[in-house]
């Protein structure tokens, strides 16, 4: 199951520049829809593929697309999603860097597709260097006539600009990017409306994650149906996987969806195993926000079944034994890792992300917090870890934006999943410094 | 009109409703309570997450419920929705969650506070919240600040309304005052230095639902309920010049807007709403200043009515017996509305 599309000429030397791109048929889908196809065609096409977003939640694209207000005599946006802030997600940043001509055709195509006239990227401040990458290859671009006005003599005019963010976590939030693509404060905006409706300026706005627009030009290449075969049930396509942790080749990866997830973590074409020859203990799968699931539930599910890389089968169970493919940021921790010291990490950033709109959130993230380094610092009750269960509750599904739920689930699941963990520093303070024990892995 | 049923009582309104105003037609106990949404301010509300309510049937043509708890002061109604507030025991578990949170970091300084007396917090910690706190560590500290010469700030109290932002940006213009810094550390402030210097800038105070933001001009000269509220209204060139004076004896100490059953700033007789210039709030504390027009109708069950209505000592008592868990059979008592008969007391 190794079948490559967006990365498949990662390895050309120089793939960045628009004369080696070209030369390995950069640009050639392009030319061949604005002369040969129309908007609604291309529409038709992504629908058919089963594209899902690729930038966590999983939403088809197609349908997305086709809620796109369009009334007369207003103007369209398309908004690329390029903030990628979750810890463990840097699957943008490889394609970008790389292949930054692979997105920026993509977007002239979704455009075409949506009839957007403007389009902006909006990526993360810390990706400074990455959003020059981009501006050298939206320059070639516009010098060769690939954008501006009537690109390729089809008469469709287009213009792409790249926005560095502030370095906000929540601005990768949709609508708080939008707010601060305006040049707002980044609060996500409390819809309806949505931004199909009303986004960028009021106007009707698609806002898509880069792995999704990229893999437009793939799809247009193949044609919708071919693109469909790929992968596996509705989880269509290929993915960029962001491997971290203890791997013993961390990277980013596209594999065909469905492939087991057993193969991904130990075959050597993707993380090679655990380094050192350890045990596994746990993954995180999409992204921190996603739950965290022990040895036994993400190598097979509940049923018994192996597992595998798709948004069905990850998903399976729900997040009683279940979690999210995400954003594909995947995050192995082997025996020696300590559950609550990770989960501290994770909650600190929630914390410290928030932005502050919402009084569970606001408040609760911070609460979550200062209760975990109790816990790990050996003053931690029992009462603690049930109360750390009750915030959790009380902020999910209670809060404006899905930040809130990002915050809940890695401490629920921590819980959920790994209780006598956390009991361990609760019942061992004088041990504390010497907790391996209690949270090592047992032969 | 569309047709919803709030806690099992039905009510048609007119299109574009939000659940909120809906269950404020019906009145009663089934209003959910609002901190952040406020009725003369644009796209007020759906921060806080008091009002929450649960929407058990989104509309007849789509019955589905709707899978998380909705904020009622931004939800538009649909006809056939069914909705829950207080007959949700989930929903007000959710919410006593909301007011807890809300009160973690709050530092609970009522004794010093001029808001004490007619806080929407001190209601909502009353009404929906819990006994205690489970809340251990270091509550959040900011210093409090001066917004111009006339306006305090303290930032300890705030709740992150939103309300003053709109004020500021919504009825005074080129506005220098808005939320700084992100999360829990945000705060509200002005640009650097910059004091709001605006003829109704003092409405800021009028819509702030907690202690947050105080008249300097009546800081410390008494508590709420020691003063009585009378309407009254001049003849002024820069706003309505209908007024709230708040009285200790023969003297003015305080000028505010006209507020509503729900705290909310008032409408004017010709529809427009009763924002008050700073001229009429700090600067006419004469009763010569003013056309007097009566004592004000106080709605809430409010403290503020304590030291002025005859009903008020029947109502302590009855209050009182009723936590006392005292009250004698048959005897039917209702808070603070004055429906018990007194002879009744002394049985
Ligand atoms: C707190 C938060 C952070 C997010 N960060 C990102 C991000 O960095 N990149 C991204 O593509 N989507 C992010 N999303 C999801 C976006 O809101 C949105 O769903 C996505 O960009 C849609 O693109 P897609 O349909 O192509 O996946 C985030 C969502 C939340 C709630
Ligand atoms: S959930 Fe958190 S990040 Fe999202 S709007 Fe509310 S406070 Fe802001
Ligand atoms: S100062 Fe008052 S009105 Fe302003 S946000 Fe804080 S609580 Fe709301
Ligand atoms: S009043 Fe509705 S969310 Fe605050």
């Amino acid at each position: 199951m190794s079948k490559k599309l967006l990365l498949k000429n990662d390895h050309i030397p120089n793939i960045n520049q628009l004369a080696v791109y070209r030369q390995h048929g950069g640009y050639a889908v392009l030319e061949n829809t604005l002369k040969n196809s129309n908007p609604e065609n291309v529409l038709e096409e992504v629908k058919k593929s089963g594209l899902r977003g690729r930038g966590g939640a999983g939403f088809p694209t197609g349908l997305k697309w086709s809620f796109l207000a369009r009334p007369e005599g207003v103007s369209r946006y398309l908004v690329c999603n390029a903030d990628e802030s979750e810890p463990g997600t840097f699957k943008d940043r490889y394609l970008m860097e790389r292949i930054p001509h692979l997105l920026i055709e993509g977007m002239i195509l979704s455009s075409f597709a949506l009839g957007a006239k403007t389009s902006y990227i909006y990526i993360r401040g810390e990706y400074f260097y990455v959003a020059r990458i981009l501006e050298v290859a939206i320059a070639e671009a516009y010098a060769a006539g690939l954008l501006g006005k009537n690109i390729m003599g089809s008469g469709f005019d287009h213009d792409c600009y790249v926005q560095v963010g502030a370095g906000a976590y929540i601005c990768g939030e949709e609508t708080a990017l939008l707010e601060s693509l305006e040049g707002k404060r980044g609060n996500p905006r409390i819809k309806p409306p949505f931004p199909a409706v009303a986004g960028l300026y009021g106007c009707p706005t698609v806002v898509n994650n880069v792995e999704t627009i990229a893999a437009v030009v793939p799809i247009l290449e193949l044609g919708g149906d071919e693109y469909a075969k790929i992968g596996i049930g509705k989880s269509t396509g290929t993915k960029l996987i962001s491997a971290s942790g203890h791997i013993n080749k961390p990277g980013v990866y596209e594999i065909e969806l469905g492939l087991p997830v057993e193969e991904f973590i130990y075959s050597e074409q993707y993380c090679g195993g655990i380094r050192g020859g350890r045990k596994l203990k746990a993954v995180v799968a999409g992204g921190s926000s996603v739950p965290i699931l022990p040895t036994e539930l993400i190598l097979k599910t509940a049923n018994g079944e192996p597992r595998l890389m798709s948004y069905e089968s990850l998903g399976d169970g729900g997040f009683a034994s279940g979690t999210m493919l995400g954003s594909g940021g995947f995050i192995v921790m082997d025996e020696d890792t300590s559950i609550v010291k990770n989960l501290y990490t994770f909650a600190r950033f929630y914390h410290h992300e928030s932005c502050g709109q919402c009084s569970p959130c606001r408040e609760g993230t911070g609460w979550m917090e200062k209760i975990i380094h109790k816990i790990l610092d050996g003053h931690g009750t029992m009462q603690d870890i049930d109360l750390l269960w009750d915030i959790q509750s009380k902020i999910e599904g209670k809060t404006i934006c899905p930040l809130g739920e990002a915050a809940a689930w890695p401490v629920a699941a921590a819980i959920r999943h790994f209780r006598s963990e956390f009991e361990s520093y609760v019942q061992n303070p004088e041990n504390i410094k010497d907790i391996k024990h209690y949270y090592r892995l047992q032969n | 009109m569309p047709l919803v049923t709030i806690d099992d009582i039905p009510v048609e309104v007119p299109e574009g409703t939000t659940i909120l105003e809906a269950a404020r037609m019906i009145g009663g106990d089934i209003v959910p309570p609002a901190m952040c949404f406020h009725s003369k301010l644009k796209t007020s509300g759906g921060y806080c997450r008091t009002c929450i309510v649960k929407v058990e049937q989104g509309s007849a043509k789509d019955p589905r419920p709707m899978p998380k708890p909705v904020a009622s002061c931004r939800t538009t109604v649909m006809d056939g929705m069914v909705v829950r507030n207080i007959t949700s025991p989930e929903n007000l578990e959710a919410r006593a969650g909301v007011v807890e949170m809300l009160l973690i970091n709050h530092p609970l300084d009522c004794p010093v506070c001029d808001q004490a007396g007619e806080c929407h917090l001190q209601d909502l910690g009353y009404e929906h919240g819990k006994e205690a706190t489970r809340y251990e560590f270091a509550r959040r500290e900011f210093e409090p600040t001066d917004i111009g010469d006339k306006i305090k700030l303290h930032m300890n109290r705030c709740i992150l309304c939103y309300r003053c932002v709109k004020v500021a940006d919504q009825i005074t213009d080129g506005r220098c005052h808005g939320i700084i810094n992100r999360g829990e550390v945000a705060e509200i402030s002005t640009y650097i230095e910059k004091a709001i210097d605006n003829d109704f800038s003092g409405n800021v105070i009028d819509v702030c639902p907690v202690g947050a933001l105080t008249d300097k001009t009546f800081r410390f000269k008494s508590r709420v309920w020691f003063t009585k509220p009378v309407d009254a209204h001049r003849d002024c060139t820069k706003c309505c010049g209908n007024v709230r004076l708040w009285y200790q004896g023969e003297e003015v100490l305080r000028v505010t807007a006209r507020k509503d059953q729900w705290g909310e700033v008032e409408d004017n007789a010709d529809g427009s709403t009763a924002w008050i210039c700073n001229e009429c709030r700090y600067d006419k504390k004469n009763t010569s200043d003013w056309t007097i027009e009566g004592p004000s109708k106080i709605d809430r069950h409010s403290v503020i009515s304590a030291n002025h209505y005859e009903t008020s000592l029947r109502n302590i008592k009855a209050d009182t017996l009723k936590m006392m868990g005292s009250v004698p059979h048959g005897v039917k008592v209702e808070l603070g509305t004055g429906a018990l008969d007194p002879n009744n007391l002394h049985k």
